[in-house]
């Protein structure tokens, strides 16, 4: 068995997510190839030839790769896949974007979000909001797979692979990206954050999360998520939306605050170690995966919080 | 520009399903089941692009059990002129629709298709992406903002860590998410009106579309479920348990 892992990278760094997909990989067997496409990412090939498990980089370097854009990005991948009896990409943005393009263009099924490997061709994944999970076999020849990053712990250095330059694949000049807008606050990414802060409709205002929920995420060195409804608002950014439909976490710690824990808001962050959760209204389901629970106004609990934190 | 909007059956998103008690299969028995939320934004997009005069026909198109018809009236129902049903008892996976849809886009030659990012049951969040590599045509998944633009999509999308602006040819397929409108109630007139909406159907085999599933699934399962901890009485007790107890505090 050989397989290839699509890195994740931001032009800069290898994208820890790749190195929790090497670890799945690696549960599955087999020689393991890394392909980093991108545009000027020289460094990031190197830094994959150094992850533990990875016996070769395969590097294809292009302007119209930069954007990772999913035509050109599938085609890139097709061009490789005869070699391989297993593709792997993290369930990020760009994996989810690209992956089906590849699985449909090889005409197999694509197992999307894995959390579990038990054998070359069985693997768990949730469905229904995480509320449900399936154990499933692929009968197809080529296993093209998603992998939820929490789920596998991130592969270490060791590795000194050989990085080979390979040709890249011809601009298909489908779409273009005219710009991109990301988060630059510094603080940690939420995919990856030890510590999450998330709030909720509860929070009341975009002003109530700046001004209260900012300073305990900076305080814990957290990362900061929100509900659905909470965006919707207009409190939050969509990008830091928690939950079915949106990023997909496991913390250490999870603080929940004014936020009633609809499943799909569950979906997204029941697999953090400790759950913390603040909410004026004891009934209030988010309660019941909750390790600790205080019941109070978060307007006066959130300020004593971070008196008490010092 | 003719739209073809793919709209699923699915469980109810309000609905906490539960697995069949041998572990086969979750217990579909009985339950509420309703139009895949994103594809009620999928079908608003299209029915808002009709009456900015920038599509014409708006087409809906199920697959599935014949109790889709009545995905299908809902959708005709909010506004779509027509819809096709491509019947089939088999249980359908996320290529083996897209190879269908694959095959409806060959006769009914759609400028623009626009589907869900996600079915809130399967959570595959891959068939339009399928349909748009069988079709060679490009794509913008998780959209939240919408334009044509002199013939081309110009699509904010959702991704980690922010937003980014694509822009496309067309045709495409383009999946949207939550934030890209809010759909619109369907009033009981336009509920009766839609009985009279032309219905049709077909099945994959008179696309010539072999629908077997690839995908076996072994059994599933409910994952551990949480239980809730305990309520401290403020905030000096949480953090003395955050740092005694749990360890996860310094
Ligand atoms: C298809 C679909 C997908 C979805 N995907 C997601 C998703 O990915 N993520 C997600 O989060 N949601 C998602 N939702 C929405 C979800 O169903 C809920 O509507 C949402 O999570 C509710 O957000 P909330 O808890 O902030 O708001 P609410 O349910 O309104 O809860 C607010 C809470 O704040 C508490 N509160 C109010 N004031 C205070 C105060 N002063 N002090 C303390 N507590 C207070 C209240 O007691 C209440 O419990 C989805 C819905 C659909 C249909
Ligand atoms: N059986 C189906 N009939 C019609 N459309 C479907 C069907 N399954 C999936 N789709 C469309 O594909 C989108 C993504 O589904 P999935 O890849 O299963 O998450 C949905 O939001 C629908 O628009």
């Amino acid at each position: 068995m050989t397989l290839l892992v699509l890195a994740d990278h931001d032009g800069q760094r290898l994208d820890p997510a790749s190195r929790s997909v090497l670890s799945a990989a690696r549960q599955i067997g087999g020689d393991i190839h890394l392909l980093v496409a991108g545009s000027g990412v020289e460094a990031v090939a190197r830094e994959g030839a150094a992850c533990a498990g990875v016996s070769q980089v395969l590097w294809a370097d292009a302007p119209h790769l930069r954007d990772r854009e999913a035509a050109n990005l599938a085609a890139q991948v097709l061009a490789l896949a005869p070699a391989y009896t297993h593709i792997l990409a993290p369930a990020s943005s760009c994996g989810r974007d690209c992956m089906p393009r590849v699985a449909a263009q090889l005409d197999v099924e694509q197992i999307s979000g894995i959390v579990a490997v038990h054998g070359p061709d069985t693997f768990t994944r949730p469905i229904y909001a995480g509320n449900v999970l399936a154990t499933v076999q692929s009968r197809d020849p080529v296993k093209v797979i998603t992998v939820r990053c929490p789920a596998f712990p991130p592969v270490g250095e060791g590795g000194a692979a050989p990085v080979e330059a390979i040709p890249a694949v011809p601009d298909l000049g489908l779409s273009r990206v005219l710009e991109r807008r990301l988060d630059d606050s510094g603080r940690p990414d939420l995919g990856r954050a030890r510590v999450v802060v998330s709030g909720g409709r509860g929070l009341g205002s975009r002003e109530n999360f700046q001004a209260l929920l900012q300073p305990l995420a900076q305080r814990l060195g957290a990362a900061l998520g929100a509900t659905r409804a909470a965006v919707d608002a207009g409190y939050a950014p969509n990008d830091w939306q928690v939950g079915q439909t949106g990023r997909i976490v496991a913390p250490e710690l999870y603080l929940a605050i004014g936020l009633s824990g609809a499943i799909q808001h569950l979906a997204g962050m029941s697999d953090a170690r400790v759950i913390v959760a603040i909410n004026k209204d004891p009934e209030a389901p988010i309660f019941q995966v909750a390790d600790y629970g205080l019941v109070a106004d978060l307007n006066q609990a959130l300020p004593e919080l971070l008196a008490a934190l010092g | 520009m003719k739209v073809l909007v793919p709209v699923k059956r699915v469980v109810d998103y309000n609905i906490r399903v539960r697995v069949k008690a041998d572990g086969s299969a979750v217990d579909l028995a009985d339950l509420r089941m309703s139009l895949n939320p994103f594809d009620e934004i999928a079908l608003e997009a299209a029915l808002r692009l009709k009456e900015g005069g920038l599509a014409g026909e708006v087409l809906a198109v199920s697959c599935g059990p014949a109790a889709c018809q009545e995905t299908l009236r809902t959708a005709l129902a909010m506004g779509a002129d027509r819809a096709l049903l491509v019947e089939t008892d088999v249980e359908l996976q996320p290529l083996a629709v897209a190879r269908v849809l694959h095959a409806v886009c060959a006769r009914e030659a759609p400028g623009l298709v626009l589907c869900g990012k996600q079915a809130i049951d399967d959570d595959a969040g891959q068939t339009g992406q399928m349909l748009a590599a069988l079709l060679g045509w490009p794509q913008a998944t998780c959209v939240s903002e919408l334009q044509l633009v002199e013939g081309r999509i110009r699509a904010t999308r959702e991704i980690d860590g922010g937003q980014e602006i694509l822009e496309t040819r067309l045709p495409a397929v383009v999946t949207a998410d939550l934030r890209l409108n809010e759909p619109r109630y369907t009033s009981l007139p336009n509920i009766i009106k839609a009985r009279k909406k032309p219905l049709d159907s077909t099945c994959p085999a008179a696309l010539g579309v072999a629908v077997a599933p690839r995908l076996q699934i072994l059994g599933v399962s409910e994952p551990a479920r949480r239980r809730a901890g305990v309520k401290v009485q403020d905030v000096a007790e949480l953090l003395e348990k955050l740092r005694q107890e749990a360890g996860v505090l310094q």
